[in-house]
């Protein structure tokens, strides 16, 4: 469904990304995983045509993201970044209905979805009547999956979505978010800085340092045949993280 | 003590008999006589006496017959014209005036305080075009052709003694005054009489004319009267008195304004002034307050809301767009920002001087205008700064839901930098409000009047009278737009911050 071919970008003439290719399973979870700054929340903006390539591609469904096609090419993928994004002058529903609202689908099909959304996320309808800043964090995050998720998108792109959320929350929104992945059987990217949820999320764990790719494949390869020093480097630094233990 | 009391009784009785009588002002046939008549007539009437105003009686020569014969009481003129058209002399001081006045049972009293000179005038343009400044230069432009009002033709102080003077070659024509400023713009003519205090000079880009040779002598405003009116109507003639010096060419300029350009009737005109300056020399008496609320007030005040709320309006309708488009161009920004903020450092009596000429106006339109281009800055730099200072990850969430950019800005960029733009909106209007006092010099109205009379009569209560609405009015559109931010502002976005 996303395909990047050798795509590079620069900043104020600083390489963020040496030229990458990558093609996520499809119906499966991608994570990006490395250290901040290493290049992994670009190649997300890259799918999500925030930003341009370089040089490269980037390719939605077989065709190449361009200005003329970028606006349906987002209508097809959802995309929830780490405070979640809504937008504070808007209450829950209007953040959600947006989109939907804009491009002016039916209202009973708007309300059916909503529905069924709040089942999916687990929260209150009422919920959704309050504003940004009147809900916790974990609801946030809820709400903005609610958004990105409204148009049944094909692909669903997540930049650190747990990152800002407290220990227990975090952890609760995990498990939730691990069923909902396997329920909806779409393909995921989740970008995240952290062994221990890469490991939990991710069918396929794409290690990333400096603007390359280090290694693509399970938590096992990760472990047991790393790819360069980096790789066992990096595990090492988080192995201390008791929650990787009790995995 | 008796005696005096009876005599003190009499003499009151005496004045209620003669007040039965009427005082019978007249005027000449020209915008700023007719005022200065109804001036002197409504002073009278204002201590009791009854009097008659003849208006537009006609020329001099008709009006000073009417006084001779006694048709008139008295009747406002200028003493260069008293000097050279009644008295045929050259000395126009008040004293040599009286003194050859005397004789005929007349005099001359009550400078007004200001001068009313004859002057020619020329089309800005044309006399550029010729570099003509002074009357001696048109000597050598005989192809002129001159449209001068039937009573400066014949007059030995205008045409005759002024061609002589100058050696002007030019045969003029007769044409009524007030259709000659039409001819002129219409190109018909070339050269016109005009006077100094004139209300259109500004309005159809008139140059005037120096009188390098002196010719033209002082023309201080003044009232001729019967001698027999200070004992026949003694009420009133002091009172008449005590308008000496009151009116300075500004106040002129800006009452013969009203009439000519703001279409406000003579009466309507002189009351308005009397009210000013009774209300200045009334404080005393009845008050601040009643001085502030005086009759003017609420015209006064709708003028000032005008000029604010309009002028507001259309910078809300420019500003925003510029500011939008300054927040979505780099390119755009610094000359959009820069340009309204040069707008701002010009002193607001330099732009309104600016805005005459160039709109060919006075009064509301230029004032307008100005605080129009005042109101720019704060609303284009709020709309930009709310634009640009909106967080990246929202402006990315916008993009990443895949909507276009109209949509962007009008969903979500307006409605997150509706606070910052509102703010803006509400520094002008608070600025506007203390600005447009300042208007009144170019004769917009609104509050700024009473500073502005204040000003020209050094009179701090009739200033005050002015500043105190308008500091109130701020203070009350600062409010309002407190109250316009709480039901404007979404919820979402008010207690986010607080």
């Amino acid at each position: 469904m996303i395909a990047l071919e050798n795509v590079s970008k620069a900043f104020a003439a600083k390489a963020v990304l040496a030229p990458t290719s990558l093609a996520p399973s499809q119906g499966r979870t991608t994570v990006l995983l490395g250290p901040s700054g290493c290049g992994k929340s670009t190649l997300l903006r890259l799918m999500v045509g925030l930003i341009a390539p370089d040089s490269g591609r980037a390719l939605f469904d077989g065709t190449e993201i361009s200005p003329a096609n970028v606006d349906t090419v987002r209508h097809r993928i959802g995309y929830v970044i780490q405070e979640g994004g809504l937008f504070p002058h808007l209450d829950g529903i209007g953040n959600v209905t947006l989109l939907a609202g804009y491009l002016g689908r039916d209202q009973g099909w708007i309300e059916g979805r909503v529905s069924a959304l709040c089942a999916l996320v687990r929260i209150p309808r009422e919920l959704l009547q309050r504003y940004p800043h009147e809900l916790s964090g974990g609801e946030r995050q809820r709400v903005a999956l609610m958004r990105a998720l409204m148009l049944e998108p094909e692909v669903l792109l997540m930049d650190e979505p747990l990152a800002a959320l407290d220990a227990i929350t975090r952890r609760e929104l995990q498990g939730e978010l691990k069923e909902l992945f396997a329920a909806l059987a779409k393909t995921v990217v989740l970008v995240t800085h952290d062994l221990h949820e890469a490991a939990w999320f991710g069918d396929e764990i794409v290690l990333m340092r400096a603007g390359r790719i280090v290694q693509r494949g399970s938590l096992e390869d990760l472990l047991q045949r790393p790819a360069e020093p980096f790789v066992t480097q990096f595990v090492r630094a988080q192995r201390a993280d008791p929650r990787l233990v009790a995995k | 003590m008796k005696p005096l009391l009876l005599g003190l009784c009499l003499a009151c009785a005496a004045s209620a008999g003669f007040a039965q009588q009427t005082l019978v002002v007249g005027s000449k046939r020209f915008t700023e006589s007719y005022i200065l008549g109804e001036i002197a007539a409504q002073t009278v009437r204002a201590t009791g006496t009854n009097a008659e105003h003849r208006q537009g009686l006609g020329n001099t020569g008709i009006v000073f017959a009417a006084l001779k014969s006694g048709s008139i009481d008295l009747y406002p003129d200028y003493t260069g014209t008293v000097a050279r058209e009644l008295l045929k002399s050259e000395a126009s001081d008040l004293e040599s005036l009286n003194r050859g006045l005397g004789p005929m049972g007349l005099g001359v009293a009550v400078p007004f305080g200001f001068d009313d000179t004859y002057a020619l005038a020329m089309r800005e343009d044309e006399a550029q075009r010729l570099g003509v400044q002074t009357i001696t230069e048109l000597a050598a432009q005989p192809q002129l052709r001159f449209g001068l009002s039937h009573e400066f033709l014949n007059r030995n102080d205008g045409w005759p003694g002024l061609a002589r003077t100058y050696a002007l070659p030019q045969a003029p024509r007769g044409l009524d005054h007030g259709l000659a400023y039409e001819a002129l713009a219409g190109g018909q003519i070339d050269v016109m009489d005009i006077y100094s205090t004139d209300a259109k000079i500004a309005k159809y880009k008139l140059r005037v004319l120096r009188d390098d040779r002196h010719f033209f002598p002082d023309y201080g405003a003044v009232l001729v009267y019967r001698l027999d009116v200070p004992q026949r109507f003694p009420r009133a003639w002091a009172a008449l008195q005590r308008l000496q010096g009151r009116i300075n060419a500004d106040a002129m300029v800006a009452m013969n304004a009203q009439a000519e350009l703001g279409g406000q009737g003579f009466a309507d005109v002189a009351a308005g002034f009397l009210a000013r300056s009774d209300a200045a020399s009334a404080t005393g008496r009845g008050g601040f307050w009643s001085l502030m609320l005086g009759r003017d007030f609420w015209r006064l005040t709708g003028q000032q809301l005008l000029l604010v709320f309009a002028s507001l309006a259309a910078a809300i309708a420019a500003g925003i767009p510029l500011g939008v488009w300054a927040a979505r161009s780099r390119a755009a920004a610094q000359p959009i920002l820069s340009g309204v903020g040069l707008i701002q450092t010009v002193p607001s009596l330099a732009l309104l001087a600016f805005l005459i000429p160039l709109l060919g106006t006075i009064g509301t339109w230029p004032a307008l205008v100005a605080l129009f281009l005042y109101s720019l800055l704060p609303i284009v730099r709020n709309t930009h700064s709310g634009l640009t200072g909106i967080a990246p990850e929202l402006r990315d969430s916008a993009r990443a839901l895949g909507l276009p950019a109209p949509a962007r800005l009008r969903l979500i960029e307006l409605p997150l930098a509706a606070r910052s733009i509102l703010a803006g909106i509400k520094t002008s209007a608070v600025i506007n409000v203390g600005t447009a006092t300042i208007a009144a010099f170019i004769g917009a109205g609104g509050y700024g009047e009473r500073i502005a009379t204040g000003l020209a009569l050094n009179d701090n209560a009739m200033l005050l009278a002015g500043a105190v609405p308008a500091a109130l009015m701020a203070l009350l559109v600062h409010a309002l737009f407190e109250l316009l931010d709480r039901r404007l502002i979404p919820a979402g976005l008010r207690q986010a911050s607080g």
